[in-house]
């Protein structure tokens, strides 16, 4: 009987959990921020209150306005050539969502596509494919990246391509995975039987059906391509100099660190923090919410 | 061996007692699938010299152990074997052409559009991210080059052909939206949904329970009548055999040891397989306390014995069945028997 009791008086208590659970498992913070940059970044000419690229060697290294001799002219001070920092974070940001973005789509077309074909056709070019990823991932991804990167020079569309040849290759292993317990699936067999060819059923019935993990991948792997992305720009195999990147304005602020300049550094190197640690909150709950085992049904 | 069988002029199928004389909708010569070992050092004979023949309309059901080379036999019929598989020999006479000699792209066409096939799982056969509308009228878009609308009507005809209620809001739904048996109708659909001659169904009903099994058998029955399927139906259970079928083959470690209209091999069988199995049924009502099994294992299909291949377990075997594998002997009336007993009974 007491138990009994237990059980009617525990309800509300768990419903109230499960709607929190529900509501408050939404990462919003994450998903504002990486909106925020979104939108910085498109509307960046409207934005920024200066020239990104063009400063005044009058107004080197002015700090941010609260400190003394700082001005709301250059609300985040201006950097050794007199550039607003707050400017070339703004226009920072562009290049890292393009590179971001571009990279991840690119490196998840090329990845899956080849995860599909290597997972259902399998034998022979299974092999080729696999024995293919596995060479690469041997490689560290960054040795790997400044390697292409100077093979083929820096510009922001090089370093999209080098991201993307260098990261396809957790798509393809991830994805093939799913395909074969996926090729197994009745609904595959069924296909077979009413007559699609190899090429409409990776089409029409797998394709389809790891699109949520690519999607899931991709987002977690935003996260690591900015960070790819600014660290080759510190390097300064990435995005040339002129060229806003925050990458390359931890690079060019770190001599000003130990004199006291730390507006240089903090600022680009917060923004990289937070878009990278929001990517990878945003991914993981997707992960949590997309991933078929964990869900129902 | 194949000299035995006798032609199918004076062939016989005895659908609802009325003799036909047509040429069959699919005839099996000598078909032999081999399953093959990397090294080619495992020859596994699935199937094996099998010969078998159906007419339009007719229903055939294919019945054996596991293992017995049933789904191989479908499999092959669809040319859908795994790599490993390979005809070995055998013609398959499909309307009148070999569909041995057809390339992988016709076969195609004849996947799903001519032959269709119902699987062992059908409640898993649907695939969750489509609407059952897209998934019914994929087929028809596929082979007939139909629009999506067109297909979605089509679609909607063919849910009402099988008994779903307001057709119109299930083509909108998804998989996940219906019972187990309106998926299995839904699967059914879409086996028909191209209007083929023949229809393979492997176990369909093995993953149902039993008033939606009746349910399902009373279906498959009635879209047979209504589009004149050939129907060929894999099962181990003899109790739908007797409901569902005319003709009746029974598979024994692949090849077919008994085959004819199923009332005559119920009543009685020519094989001391066939005959042990229909002793195996339960009974409700002879008061035995005991089922009855056949006494031990299917052979190893890589190693067959040198004589029958049931002879180790054959309660009447003699000294010839260990020597040597009977042929196929006519049994007449379309009846054929592998085995040494019915040599004398038939015009061997």
């Amino acid at each position: 009987m007491s138990t009994q009791a237990e059980i009617i008086a525990l309800p509300p208590r768990l419903r109230w959990r499960r709607v929190s659970l529900r509501l408050g498992d939404f990462p919003l913070i994450p998903t504002l921020i990486l909106l925020s940059v979104a939108l910085v970044a498109i509307f960046a000419n409207v934005l920024a209150p200066h020239n990104p690229e063009v400063g005044s060697l009058a107004a080197r290294f002015r700090p941010p306005f609260w400190q003394t001799g700082g001005s709301t002219q250059y609300f985040l001070g201006t950097d050794q050539l007199g550039r607003d920092v707050l400017s070339r974070l703004i226009f920072g940001a562009r290049v890292s969502m393009i590179v971001g973005f571009t990279a991840v789509i690119f490196a998840g077309v090329v990845g899956t596509g080849l995860g599909i074909i290597s997972g259902y056709l399998g034998g022979w070019v299974d092999q080729v494919i696999m024995r293919l990823t596995d060479t690469w991932l041997a490689l560290p991804a960054l040795t790997f990246a400044i390697f292409l990167a100077a093979i083929v020079g820096p510009s922001m569309w090089n370093i999209v391509i080098i991201l993307g040849i260098t990261y396809w290759t957790r798509y393809a292993r991830v994805i093939r995975g799913e395909v074969l317990s996926l090729k197994e699936r009745e609904f595959v067999r069924l296909a077979i039987v009413a007559g699609c060819s190899k090429w409409t059923i990776m089409r029409r019935h797998i394709l389809p059906n790891v699109i949520n993990s690519a999607i899931v991948l991709g987002t977690l792997m935003l996260g690591v391509v900015i960070i790819t992305e600014a660290t080759l720009s510190f390097l300064g195999v990435g995005v040339p100099p002129p060229q806003p990147a925050w990458g390359l304005m931890l690079s060019d602020g770190k001599q000003g660190l130990m004199v006291g300049r730390w507006w240089l550094t903090i600022f680009p190197g917060c923004c990289i923090m937070l878009m990278v640690l929001s990517a990878n909150l945003l991914g993981d709950w997707l992960r949590v919410k997309l991933d078929p085992q964990l869900r129902q049904l | 061996m194949s000299s035995s069988i006798p032609s199918s002029a004076s062939y016989e199928p005895t659908r609802r007692g009325v003799p036909v004389r047509t040429a069959p909708l699919l005839e099996l010569q000598n078909l032999s699938t081999h399953y093959v070992s990397a090294q080619g050092t495992r020859v596994v004979r699935a199937v094996d010299d099998v010969s078998l023949r159906i007419h339009a309309g007719e229903t055939l059901g294919i019945v054996g152990e596991s293992g017995s080379g049933k789904s191989t036999l479908a499999l092959t019929i669809l040319r859908i074997l795994p790599p490993a598989a390979r005809i070995v020999s055998g013609k398959m006479l499909f309307e009148g052409e070999d569909l041995l000699e057809r390339s992988d792209a016709e076969m195609r066409h004849v996947r799903g559009k001519r032959i269709a096939m119902i699987l062992q799982d059908p409640m898993a056969s649907l695939n969750p991210l489509f609407t059952i509308g897209d998934q019914v009228g994929e087929p028809i878009r596929w082979h007939d080059g139909a629009s999506r609308a067109t297909a979605w009507g089509r679609a909607k005809e063919l849910l009402k052909a099988v008994r779903i209620p307001s057709p119109e809001t299930r083509v909108t739904q998804y998989p996940h939206e219906m019972s187990g048996g309106m998926r299995q109708r839904i699967v059914g659909a879409i086996g028909i949904s191209c209007e083929p001659r023949l229809l393979i169904a492997d176990e369909p009903t093995t993953s149902l329970d039993l008033t939606i099994q009746a349910q399902y058998l009373n279906l498959l029955r009635d879209l047979q009548r209504e589009y004149h399927l050939a129907l060929i139906f894999i099962t181990h259970n003899l109790g739908i055999v007797a409901k569902m079928c005319d003709q009746l083959a029974v598979m024994y470690a692949g090849r077919v040891v008994e085959s004819g209209p199923v009332s005559q091999i119920f009543n009685s069988p020519a094989h001391p397989y066939t005959e042990a199995l229909l002793n195996s049924i339960p009974r409700m009502t002879d008061g035995a306390q005991r089922l009855i099994a056949i006494d031990g294992q299917p052979p190893d299909l890589a190693a067959l014995p040198p004589g029958c291949a049931f002879a180790p377990r054959c309660p009447r075997a003699f000294a010839r069945c260990r020597e040597a594998a009977p042929p196929v002997f006519s049994e007449g009336g379309g009846r054929t028997a592998r085995c040494w007993l019915a040599a004398g009974s038939g015009a061997a």
